[in-house]
């Protein structure tokens, strides 16, 4: 039974946050849904509504008739695993030395983490490409991880040295006193022990790559576009927006799964790490 | 030959003197406890032998062999932290075969023994919980199957019943004692609570300052301290200022300024004229009427100033002549009466002549 009185209360902490949601989440979502039902304007655009006959499926079923958007998807979602998977790699070792070092030092590391963010984003891609150039890297789908991985290493730095600068240094030396080498005190406690920030880290890379155009269009060749692509194309140059609507309806939906089937293994495996995350 | 020999050791951090030239021999099979105030060391010289700290001068030997240079994995032996550092991640069952899992065993062994030193615990049933589930009694009792699973020559506890309240404290330690009689593994264990280490120990070693003062077995330490700072550190002590008046073979006479006489027995060559304090347990302090008994030696007048009522015994405060306040604790053993002296009672107290000793300056 509840007491009386928790009812509004409860109704009070959770309101701003649902209204928050309903505004800027569901109904732009909403807007695109419709979107994408609707049929494309000749000049662009939308065509005007004048009833549900007008509302129709046409933008999805021509994407999945065609085996090229689909390449697209797969292509995106492997160069997005693969641009993650490298950022876990090379941000580990940096996110641990920062958690490692002396206080004072901390800080001022984590501020060169995230000073290029200081200067403008398209300034710095066009710095890759005359690094990359001389390289004879340019235009190819190694150029576009490149210039992912850049782009992303922060998102992935940060929550990782947030989690690693948790940990209990006792931990390890229990580890140590009850026999464990540096390898086994890795594996068996500080790797399993910062899995939560592998994860967030990992949703702040993998969807955002999903979504980036400005990198394959600047670096990657012309086989080298990726979802960001074919809806900026859609919105700005084909002008479908219909067709554009679906493909982000699409990407959304798939992004949505896979957070929740990551959610869920997580919950599974993850059992008491959440004390340190 | 001991188990384990510390050998003149100093510790410097700094300009500060944390471990010095402290000389320790740990038998195999012992219970011993590292006693002192905090801060004078006891972490330190139980880091410097689990390894995770290097002696600046002196030998750590196990077993006749020295453990320099020895990392902390390659020593056979183990530590029970204060914080228990029980990895978060792990079930119980997980955090007790750790230890087994990084010395190779096979898996069923692993599997027999985590059941084994569960049950020496009482954990069995909370094999699968994860450490966050548990009250900090059962943390304590898996951080000790934990350290004790891999039967290791020495077992290290840093004040591991320091996070606890003092009724499960109380209960830790005859679980404590029970133990370590069933594992029959040698415990070096480290406390700023005189209390437990009397109750726990074989042997005390009491420290300051980076020094061992007294290094006894329970009740030496209690009725003969080396020096003031063992005698007021453990138990409650009355310390009275003296001179030595005479000394002959055993029979000592004090000089109290104020007071009077006191005599004691002593087997030290002693000079006359030598100053010191004469320490006195309160319990071996009798108190009666100031009528009672006027021919007996160490027999002193005064007035009740304050007393505790405890149900089992009365603590009493007497300011005797020389404005000396004695406490005296006596046994509320006669039937029918709670009391047997009001404040502002005019009392006399008396001692045995071997009831205290005499503690050179
Ligand atoms: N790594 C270190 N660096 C500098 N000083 C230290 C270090 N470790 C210990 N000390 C100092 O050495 C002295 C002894 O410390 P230690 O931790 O051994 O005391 P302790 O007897 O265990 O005290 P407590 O009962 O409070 O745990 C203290 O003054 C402490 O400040
Ligand atoms: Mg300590």
């Amino acid at each position: 039974m509840n007491a009386p009185g928790t009812r509004p209360t409860r109704w009070l902490v959770t309101a701003p946050p649902t209204l928050f949601l309903l505004v800027f989440f569901l109904l732009p979502a909403l807007i695109v849904v419709l979107a994408s039902l609707r049929q494309p304007g000749e000049f662009g655009g939308l065509a005007p509504l004048t009833g549900l006959a007008d509302l129709g499926a046409e933008a999805y079923r021509f994407l999945l008739d065609d085996i090229v958007y689909a390449e697209i998807f797969a292509r995106s979602f492997v160069v997005a695993g693969l641009t993650t998977l490298i950022c876990i790699v090379l941000a580990y070792p940096l996110a641990w030395l920062i958690a490692r070092s002396p206080q004072k030092r901390r800080d001022l590391l984590v501020l060169l983490v995230i000073l290029p963010f200081a200067s403008n984003f398209l300034v710095r891609i066009y710095a890759w490409i005359m690094l990359l150039g001389p390289a004879n890297l340019l235009y190819t789908p190694a150029a576009v991880i490149v210039g992912m991985v850049y782009v992303h290493l922060p998102f992935m730095i940060l929550p990782l040295y947030t989690n690693l600068e948790k940990h209990d240094p006792a931990l390890l030396e229990a580890a140590q006193d009850l026999g464990a080498s540096a390898w086994t005190r890795f594996w068996r406690v500080t790797f399993p022990l910062s899995l939560p920030g592998i994860f967030s880290g990992s949703a702040l890379v993998f969807i955002p790559v999903l979504g980036m155009f400005a990198v394959p269009e600047l670096l990657g060749g012309t086989g080298d576009i990726l979802i960001g692509n074919l809806i900026k194309e859609q919105f700005l140059d084909n002008r479908d927006w219909p067709l554009g609507s679906a493909l982000s309806i699409l990407l959304t939906v798939l992004v949505l799964l896979l957070a929740g089937i990551t959610a869920w293994a997580a919950r599974r495996g993850l059992h008491g790490t959440e004390a340190v995350s | 030959m001991a188990l384990l020999e510390i050998r003149n050791v100093t510790r410097r951090f700094g300009a500060l003197e944390a471990v010095k030239d402290v000389t320790l021999a740990i038998e195999a099979g012992e219970f011993f406890t590292l006693l002192g105030p905090s801060g004078c060391g006891k972490t330190t010289i139980l880091r410097m032998i689990a390894g995770f700290d290097e002696p600046d001068a002196g030998d750590i030997l196990l077993d006749g062999r020295p453990l320099t240079g020895i990392p902390p994995e390659q020593r056979p032996l183990h530590t029970v932290f204060q914080s228990y550092a029980l990895f978060p991640h792990m079930t119980v069952a997980g955090n007790v075969a750790f230890p087994l899992e990084t010395a190779g065993k096979p898996r069923d062994e692993i599997r027999r023994r985590v059941g084994e030193a569960l049950a020496l615990v009482y954990l069995t049933d909370k094999a699968e919980s994860f450490p966050h589930e548990l009250s900090g009694g059962q943390k304590q009792r898996v951080a000790l199957a934990r350290g004790l699973v891999n039967k290791p020559r020495l077992l290290l506890l840093d004040e591991p019943l320091g996070a606890l309240d003092a009724k499960l404290r109380v209960e830790m330690q005859s679980e404590l004692i029970q133990l370590q009689r069933d594992v029959g593994i040698t415990f070096v264990f480290v406390t700023h609570a005189q209390q437990e280490a009397l109750a726990l120990s074989h042997r005390i070693a009491v420290m300051k300052d980076g020094r061992v003062e007294q290094c006894d077995e329970p009740d030496t330490l209690y009725t003969q301290p080396a020096n003031r700072f063992v005698a007021d550190f453990i138990g409650k002590i009355n310390l009275i200022e003296v001179a030595v008046a005479a000394a002959s073979k055993v029979l000592l006479t004090l000089d109290a300024p104020g007071l009077g006489q006191i005599a004691a027995t002593d087997l030290r060559p002693l000079k006359a004229g030598e100053r010191g304090a004469f320490a006195l347990r309160p319990e071996l302090v009798r108190v009666f009427g100031h009528k009672e008994s006027a021919d007996l030696k160490n027999r002193f007048e005064g007035r009740v100033r304050e007393l505790l009522y405890l149900g089992d015994v009365t603590h009493y405060k007497i300011e005797l002549a020389n404005g000396f306040v004695i406490e005296a604790l006596m046994p509320n053993a006669a039937p029918g009466r709670a009391k047997f002296h009001e404040v502002g009672d005019p009392v006399a107290v008396c001692w045995r002549h071997d009831a205290g000793v005499f503690l050179r300056a």
